[in-house]
């Protein structure tokens, strides 16, 4: 088929790197999130270095994050258990926070690679697809580290022909996980290019900051969820 | 000829996905946020906890235009259909 472009805006589109003739990889998502790791792994370091009674500038920002994912796992996984599961929801959070906003505020256009472009990794629906299905082994193994055998008592409950319902339910919620946190940040990203080919100064830039509060919004949902389902499990 | 039956069929189809898929949640939006004035009408004491409760109810209703949005996307940059 002839296709052609209305404005020079591609999705879908990777860097491929080729290991054999049938698997590759998607070599800006692998570069961008290398970097997210590294950028928030610094920032937890440096904030928690060197731990004073009154603490530092950095000290109160690691702080405030502390207390943040940890009201959510309160909230969701109630008091007895959540501190099991504080490192996984933290993990998540931060890790999505951390990949939504580098595809933000890092000006990636200004690197040049052969094919695609340096973009959040969360663009990716295999970054979002492996923290959806990460969320799920999660909770199987939550259930039946808590439960044992008794966990799967959770699917005749409440009667036994909502047997396939409760199954079902089991491949939907890290379809609908995965496709909330691509969907939003790729509507995100393709928004603001639309306008920016459009009337390429100043009128994108509300829209640029909505995205950004967007994003931290998805991060905080997608760590909200996962300890909900994973609160469901184990209650 | 068949190609571009198929290129025209799935331009309007992504529109009207993601158009559908806008006005149930427009209408669940709107009813969320008039519940949410109306609560912070009655104990202004509670607007941050209403706020919050909000955005994140939000975030979920939105979330159901999204996937109309991947629909659509998926439709327009990786057709299934075309060749």
């Amino acid at each position: 088929m002839h296709t052609f472009l209305l404005s020079k805006i591609e999705v879908g589109s990777h860097l491929y790197v080729n290991f054999n003739e049938t698997s590759h990889l998607h070599g800006e998502t692998i570069i961008v999130s290398s970097i997210v790791v590294l950028l928030v792994s610094t920032f937890l370091f440096l904030g928690t270095r060197d731990l004073k009674r009154v603490p530092g500038d950095l000290q109160n920002v690691v702080e405030v994050v502390y207390e943040l994912i940890k009201s959510i796992a309160v909230t969701q996984l109630g008091p007895s258990y959540y501190s099991q599961f504080l490192p996984f929801v933290a993990t998540i959070f931060l890790f999505v926070l951390g990949s939504n906003w580098a595809g933000a505020l890092i000006p990636w256009k200004l690197i040049e690679i052969p094919q695609g472009e340096l973009a959040a990794p969360t663009n990716d629906i295999n970054t979002t697809a492996c923290l959806a299905i990460l969320t799920s082994v999660t909770y199987f193994g939550a259930g039946f580290k808590i439960k044992g055998i008794g966990y799967f008592g959770r699917y005749i409950k409440p009667s036994v022909f909502l047997l396939p319902i409760n199954i079902i339910e089991d491949f939907t919620k890290p379809l609908s996980l995965n496709f909330r946190l691509f969907g939003n940040i790729v509507a995100d990203e393709l928004t603001v290019s639309v306008l920016c080919s459009l009337v390429p100064i100043l009128i994108p830039v509300p829209i640029m900051v909505l995205g950004l509060f967007a994003s931290s919004i998805q991060a905080l949902i997608f760590s909200t969820l996962a300890s909900a389902y994973i609160g469901e499990v184990i209650e | 000829m068949v190609d571009s039956l198929v290129a025209a069929a799935s331009v309007i189809a992504s529109a009207v996905a993601v158009g559908f898929a806008g006005i149930g949640p427009g209408i669940g939006q709107g009813t969320a946020a008039g519940q949410a004035v109306e609560g912070i009408a009655r104990q202004p004491e509670a607007e941050g906890k209403i706020r919050g409760t909000l955005l994140l109810s939000f975030a979920f209703i939105e979330a159901l235009t999204i996937y109309g949005l991947v629909v659509a996307l998926s439709l327009l940059f990786a057709n299934p259909f075309v060749g």
